[in-house]
């Protein structure tokens, strides 16, 4: 138990999947100019997350290990994953509208997120059993809810700030996540893995 | 002529990673030493000028619709044969690289150029755009890590450059110094492009001035 709450805080903080693994940075200078936005973006990666590293568990522990298939996780994932991603939108908008009005229109944005495929190749590379899998990807998905959130906080600062000509637009983007990133530093050693 | 063009635009005038934005994933995860680097660069050159091959090979028989899954197939398959390879002959790389190189997939720059050039246009072309767009993302990393590797290490290609005595800068080596120093290269870029700019704009307007008092001398003459 103990080992699944520091599981789950060093997956959200210590190593952030944006701050400090470097994945899925394009959605997060592209998606955070608004908080709303943000916090939809956010919440829609967290809920893909957490599906499509349990289907491609199973997928590799069912399928792909017992036959010995496991140079074709590459070709596999991706394709689960866009698949997934496409059903999702489908029974959402039929079982679940308003939550398709909410996340709707991240849905196609996160095949191309390669957080996705990222946490489901990391989760078969780090031999998590099911119950591991399930907090890593949704503690994952949370922390990237959190620096997007923060991030598009101080971008709707920014806005309003004088900033040197060549710096505007990515540029800053990226120092001003170079400083983020050296604040979510500060919690490196609050738990030991 | 137009190759030489195809190359410089690829690593200039159009670079896939300072003027585009794309692909800032494994430009900022592997620029920690300037070997990761190049051994990332020549993976996306390879799985780019493959992919755009074979896409605009078969950009006459796809149909628009399925266009996206087959784009995902053959790049996935690209990857798969990198993987395999560096896996294979490259172990201490394949190692280091770890998990960006299956992520190679949804590198946006390799679906970019699938999507924008290689779909529409012949195979030389898309070789040509391939190669391009490869160095342009190579030369990009490698300067990232070039930076980051003498400031953080104080070290090139694991050459120790200024002996015992330098006291590195740790963090250009740290995930925060990532940031920063692409954030100060596109910084940089951007006010060359502008300098650029405003160099090529003052010229065309001392031309005109020029002309200018031409005119007018040749009709008070």
């Amino acid at each position: 138990m103990v080992k699944l709450i520091i599981l789950a805080i060093d997956s959200m903080l210590i190593s952030n999947i944006v701050l400090m693994r470097f994945l899925g940075i394009c959605p997060y200078i592209g998606v955070s100019k608004k908080q709303e936005t943000a916090a939809g973006m956010g919440f829609a990666v967290i809920f893909v997350m957490v599906m499509a590293t349990l289907i491609s568990f199973f997928i590799q522990k069912g399928i792909l290990d017992p036959l010995n298939l496991g140079y074709l996780q590459t070709i596999v994932f991706i394709l689960v994953i866009a698949a997934l991603v496409q059903m999702l939108e489908v029974t959402m908008k039929k079982i679940a509208p308003a939550l398709f009005d909410a996340l709707g229109i991240y849905l196609p944005l996160i095949t191309t997120n390669c957080t996705i495929l990222g946490v489901a190749i990391l989760t078969i590379q780090k031999n998590f059993n099911f119950i591991e899998a399930l907090i890593f990807s949704f503690s994952t998905g949370i922390g990237y809810l959190i620096a997007i959130y923060i991030f598009a906080g101080i971008r709707e600062r920014l806005e309003w700030s004088d900033i040197p000509k060549p710096f505007q637009g990515a540029a800053i983007g990226i120092i001003t996540a170079g400083l983020l990133s050296l604040a979510f530093f500060g919690f490196t050693g609050l738990v030991k893995l | 002529m137009n190759i030489l063009k195809k190359i410089f635009d690829g690593i200039w005038t159009n670079n896939p990673v300072l003027i585009v934005l794309l692909g800032f994933c494994p430009t900022l995860a592997v620029s920690t030493s300037l070997k990761d680097a190049i051994g990332m660069g020549f993976s996306a050159l390879f799985v780019l000028i493959g992919s755009n091959l074979v896409i605009s090979a078969l950009r006459k028989f796809t149909p628009e619709k399925m266009r996206i899954p087959v784009f995902i197939i053959v790049i996935a398959t690209f990857v798969t044969i990198v993987d395999l390879l560096l896996y294979a002959y490259f172990f201490p790389l394949h190692k280091s690289l770890g998990v960006f190189i299956p992520l190679i997939v949804v590198n946006c720059i390799v679906f970019g150029r699938a999507e924008a050039f290689a779909s529409k246009n012949g195979m030389m072309d898309s070789l040509w755009d391939g190669i391009g767009m490869g160095l342009g993302f190579t030369l990009t990393i490698s300067v990232l890590a070039s930076i980051r590797e003498i400031l953080g290490n104080g070290t090139l290609m694991g050459i120790s450059l200024f002996g015992q005595s330098y006291s590195p800068v740790i963090i250009a080596i740290l995930p925060p110094g990532a940031f920063l120093t692409l954030g100060l290269m596109l910084g940089g870029m951007n006010r060359i492009n502008m300098a650029i700019d405003e160099k090529k704009k003052a010229k065309e307007k001392a031309e005109k001035e020029k002309a200018k008092q031409l005119k007018a001398s040749v009709a008070n003459g």
